[in-house]
């Protein structure tokens, strides 16, 4: 079981997508857990043969490190083909297995036709480091609300302790409550950055927005185990993380008449959003600013292992999700606006893979389209930065000793003051906005 | 053969009727391993009843009997019910030892029927032990042990022989010398095969009987009993027998002759015994046919009493691990 | 009560509990190699003989088959007999008696035969007695469904262990470490029956719990003893019963310190250490704020040479080394 988020602990895995025998390329999508967040995608890290599948689907809690399904190795399936061969038989074509006629007079059972024993390469290692807790400080932990990933360990090899959890939790003030582990229809999601429903027709590549589930009791159970779990975590954030506040309002007349001339010349379907506009320039001007980008880890600032824009999407049913846009840096805004039209209609299928919901290295939010001006939003631990935009609306503006009208948007910054200050959010912010004001560049 | 006396006549056709019961139950015991209503390991005592059913008569109701793995006979001549034993084998509650024992391990605290021990050898220190009980409380009781000419070879029987003539136990030893121990001949496993010779070097009474004729072995064990009993020592007797079936259930036969089982087979103690009461006029075909008639009776009543019985509950499967009753 | 404290050794108090138990049922009878005319090989039963008599004290001959059985015999028999087995090494000889008779027949025969016997047997090493003589294999027969096992580790348990015992419907085994013979003491006159189906708490304190029986309890006391003086307060539990385990005990012990050290002379490969272990991560894992830890013996048949065997036993030292490797840096 994949860890798809700091905060996760369990997941249910929803279904298999793979049968053993098949073979599996790196990237290949295996199954899809509920997190209790989210339904997210699992790939898989390695080339190879699907062997064993060892949690059946359905399965509700299942411990983030559980061993879910054993891969074997390619060049080892190839070395024994007796084992697998490389292209999975139809099931019509599967030798049956020859059984010995059961002895009658000992009445001894007949043993099994000796079978190959096949070389199993061990699963692919998490990816992610893995944090030394005690079994009981992890107990703990979850009782109490407490994030591990901002305890220090003062146990062997830097283990957490109990005790270290209780003074952390200590230090943080009152418990936050704990998320539980739901299973349920996937819940649609409404992206505030996505682009407007469809209207008349539906634009050719975008799948149609389900309609809204039904209110089942289920469903209802698993938006209060959402709802609790975004509690948890910003009860953390906010008990835990010494925020700081920027704001600026930007000028966006420029950005906007190069966005209707772009537009001009696309279809419906490839038209660009303000929205990838915004990203583009918060993802350039992140690359340049590292402080913004990374998390806080044991009491230490740790870099970002490149820019990965989480952007975030409320939820049709209520609730938020944060999946990442990978190496946004290098995406040009058509690859941006590609990348966020795909990412909304995956989530809003429930369908996100498990390193978009693991590794945003900083978050986006714009709740522009709700029509509000200003947000001041929460970091998403152990992120060290949150970027949030408002509507983008013609306002008052003064320039050149003029009182005129063009469009703007307030951005604003919410920031960890253990891993950045004033001074360097400013600059951060600044970078935003001189991006914007250089539409053609972006 | 003198002629008989009523009572002699009644005496005999005891045995007969003890052998033959014994006889016809394992036959019937071949049929139910064969239809798989017995499992587990099944070690027939076909050929060597007279040795079970002529030691017995020398026993008192409070005397003991520990036994080995092939022990059906011992069991039923000692008096525990066929039914019991039937029971037993099928696995179910109702068994001697509520179907946790099977064929090897019948038990019996009635007829103070201590197993049942599927250790070559193993009996033999607990038979020492309860007579070392009896002899502590002063009790005159026999507790008879039988084992084979395979125990002689075990570390046990030599321990328990000298510790039980060293202290003067009152066991009496019952060797049933079938001559093999599970496939190996007695010659290829004894320095020296004499058994009773050897067991004499323990200070103690010993001596040969013919296992195959009833009446001697009865009457060796009467005297052996009574030396037991009267003189608080032990006894031992060698009871020269043959099995007429595989050790176990089926094995391949290869290490004996089937010239030497027809020879054995002319020894047979049950028609031995039949026609030598019959020559004597005191055995008509209706008295044959109510003894064969009264065995199947019973066994029929065991098997049905085996059928109708019940499982354990598997929540009963820890129970007995420790005695659950306290000490008296 | 106003008990007068009696000042005696290990080695007396089990003759005490002997010569007690004999005193109070005619049908108890101490059998075994020496424990008669030589009084006992590790003079437990000095004395009896002249007290009690031949047919109460009996001396046998070198066959551990034949009297364990003969034992387990008269315990059917409606004897309650003591049986000491003079070395733990030797009771192999009587394997098959204790396994498949003693441990075996209750079950086997659907509970219509009690065997309320007691074997006693010296165990464990420290006196050079090399590796025929000094082996702990109570983990081995702690193995066994049937068979309680004991290991009277203090004064008060040598005294009282053996009522129970002999009361008990089913066959108990004590191991007595001969290391603690001479083990000196007081003991409130008239001290009598303990139980024997709890471990025991010898030390309280917060941050580990080391967990031992028999000869190791004082190694591991001492280790305690040097960890308080560096500010960690140990809770030595003493398991007493061998089998069936105190789980409870055990649970609750590792669930207030978070942490365990096992402490067995046996050697570690499938130990009675092992099991504990084993118990701790199936009913207390997530009480754990370290890995649980084992000091057991060497992996080697014990050696004659002193610095040798000490070598290759558990020490306190080494105790101490593994409570300080599993509180890490911030204790």
């Amino acid at each position: 079981m994949p860890s798809l988020g700091a905060d996760m602990e369990f997941g249910t895995l929803l279904e298999w997508r793979v049968e053993p025998g098949d073979v599996v390329k790196r990237g290949d999508i295996v199954a899809v857990v509920d997190t209790s967040k989210a339904e997210i995608e699992v790939e898989v890290f390695e080339d190879g043969v699907i062997e064993e599948l060892l949690v059946p689907a359905g399965t509700a809690r299942v411990p983030v490190g559980t061993v879910l399904a054993t891969l074997r190795g390619a060049a080892t399936a190839a070395g024994a083909p007796a084992a697998a061969p490389p292209v999975p038989p139809s099931p019509a074509v599967q030798p049956t297995p020859v059984v010995s006629p059961p002895a009658v007079a000992a009445g001894v059972p007949s043993s099994p036709a000796a079978q190959p024993t096949p070389v199993v390469s061990p699963p692919a290692a998490p990816s992610e480091h893995r944090l030394h807790v005690s079994p009981v400080a992890r107990r703990v932990a979850e009782q109490l609300g407490v994030d591990l990933a901002t305890v220090a360990g003062s146990g062997p090899d830097g283990a957490i302790t109990k005790a270290d959890v209780e003074r952390a939790a200590a230090a943080g003030g009152p418990p936050a409550p704990v998320p539980e582990t739901a299973s349920g229809q996937p819940t649609a999601a409404e992206p505030t950055m996505a682009p407007p429903p469809p209207t008349g027709h539906a634009a050719p590549g975008t799948p149609p927005a389900p309609a809204p589930p039904a209110p089942t009791a289920e469903a209802a159970e698993r938006q209060a185990a959402m709802r609790q779990a975004i509690g948890a975590l910003m009860a953390r954030s906010k008990r835990e993380i010494p925020h700081y506040y920027l704001q600026t309002q930007i000028d966006m007349s420029r950005a906007m008449a190069w966005l209707a001339e772009a537009n001009v010349k696309r279809s419906v379907s490839e038209r660009l959003l303000s929205s990838a506009l915004l990203l583009r320039a918060v993802a350039r001007a992140v690359a340049q600013t590292p402080a913004m980008n990374g998390f806080w880890v044991d009491g230490a600032f740790r870099a970002g292992d490149g820019v990965h824009l989480g952007v975030a999407v409320s939820l049709r049913g209520g609730g938020l999700i944060a999946p990442a846009i990978h190496d946004a840096d290098g995406k040009s805004v058509d690859e941006l606006m590609a990348a966020l039209r795909d990412l909304v209609a995956r989530a809003r299928s429930g369908r996100l893979r498990g390193s978009e919901m693991s590794d945003p290295t900083i978050t986006v939010t714009n709740l522009g389209e709700q029509g509000v001006d200003l947000v001041h939003g929460v970091i998403y631990a152990p992120q060290v930065a949150l970027v949030g935009f408002g509507g983008i609306r013609e306002r008052p503006w003064a320039a050149d000793g003029m009182v005129g009208s063009r469009p703007s948007v307030y951005a604003t910054l919410a920031a960890d003051h253990r891993a950045s200050d004033g001074h360097a959010g400013s600059r951060f912010l600044a970078l935003i906005e001189r991006q914007l004001q250089r539409p053609e560049e972006l | 053969m003198s002629a008989a006396a009523p009572l002699e006549r009644e005496h005999d056709m005891h045995l007969l009727a003890q052998m033959l019961r014994v006889r016809r139950f394992e036959e019937k015991c071949v049929e139910l391993y064969s239809a798989a209503k017995i499992r587990g390991f099944m070690h027939l005592y076909i050929g060597e009843e007279a040795v079970a059913v002529g030691a017995m008569e020398a026993l008192e109701p409070q005397d003991a009997v520990v036994a080995t793995y092939r022990e059906h006979g011992h069991a039923l001549v000692r008096g525990v019910s066929a039914g019991a034993i039937m029971a037993e084998m099928f696995g179910k509650l109702e068994g001697c030892s509520r179907g946790r024992g099977g064929s090897m391990h019948l038990f019996d605290a009635a007829t103070r029927f201590y197993g049942g021990n599927a250790i070559v050898g193993g009996g033999l220190p607990l038979a020492a032990g309860l007579a070392l009980a009896d002899k502590l409380q002063g009790r005159a009781r026999v507790t008879a042990c039988f084992f084979g000419d395979g125990a002689v070879a075990e570390g046990e029987f030599h321990e328990s022989m000298n510790l039980s003539a060293l202290w003067q136990l009152p066991v009496l030893f019952l060797c049933e010398n079938n001559m093999y121990a599970m496939g190996t001949a007695l010659e290829r496993e004894e320095s020296e095969t004499d058994l009773a010779l050897k067991a004499s070097s323990y200070e103690m009474s010993a001596w040969s009987v013919d296992g195959m004729d009833v009446r001697a072995v009865e009457e060796a064990a009467r005297r052996a009993a009574a030396e037991v009993r009267d003189g608080s020592r032990p006894c031992f007797l060698e009871l020269r027998t043959y099995r007429f079936r595989a050790h176990s259930m089926y094995d391949p036969d290869v290490y004996r002759s089937k010239e030497e089982i027809e020879r054995w087979r002319a020894h047979d103690p049950i028609p031995a015994l039949t026609a030598e009461l019959r020559d004597a006029g005191l055995l008509g075909d209706a008295d044959l046919q109510e003894l064969e008639r009264a065995a199947a009776e019973e066994i029929e009543a065991a098997i049905a009493f085996a059928e109708a019985g019940t499982l354990e509950p598997v929540e009963d499967l820890e129970r007995f691990v420790y005695a659950e009753e306290p000490l008296a | 009560m106003s008990a007068q404290a009696v000042k005696l050794t290990y080695r007396e108090a089990m003759r005490q509990a002997i010569r007690e138990a004999l005193l109070a049922d005619a049908r108890v009878f101490l059998m075994g190699e020496d424990v008669g005319a030589y009084g006992g090989c590790f003079g437990v039963s000095k004395g009896l003989l002249e007290e009690f008599g031949p047919q109460r004290i009996r001396d046998t001959p070198l066959s551990e088959s034949a009297f364990v059985g003969a034992g387990i015999g008269a315990a059917m028999g409606g004897m309650r007999p003591i049986v000491e087995v003079m070395t733990v090494n030797f009771c192999l000889l009587a394997l098959d008696q204790i396994m498949n008779n003693a441990a075996t027949i209750s079950h086997m025969s659907g509970g219509q035969f009690q065997i309320p016997l007691v074997i006693r047997m010296t165990t464990g090493a420290g006196r050079q007695v090399a590796a025929q003589h000094s082996h702990s294999l109570e983990g081995w027969l702690a193995h066994i469904p049937g068979l309680k096992l004991l290991a009277p580790a203090t004064l008060e348990d040598a005294r009282g262990m053996l009522a129970p015992a002999l009361a008990d419907p089913s066959p108990v085994l004590i191991f007595e470490h001969g290391s603690l013979y001479n083990a000196e003491g007081e003991l409130p006159d008239g001290a009598g029956a303990v139980d024997i189906e709890r471990a025991a708490i010898r030390r309280a304190g917060g941050d580990v719990s080391l967990i031992a029986y028999g000869g190791t309890l004082p190694t591991a006391l001492k280790a305690a003893d040097e960890l308080a003086s560096a500010g960690v307060q140990a809770e030595v539990l003493d398991l007493r019963v061998l089998r069936p385990l105190d789980e409870r005990a055990i649970v609750e012990s590792v669930s207030r310190t978070r942490r365990a050290v096992i402490v067995d002379e046996g050697w570690r490969s499938g130990s009675l250490a092992a099991e504990v272990s084993a118990r701790i991560m199936e009913q207390a894992f997530y009480e754990l704020d370290a890995p649980v830890e084992r000091v057991c013996s060497a992996e080697v048949p014990m050696p004659y040479a002193q610095h040798l065997e000490q070598a290759a036993l558990p020490q306190a030292q080494t105790i101490v080394t593994a409570v300080q490797r599993m509180q890490g840096a911030g204790g």
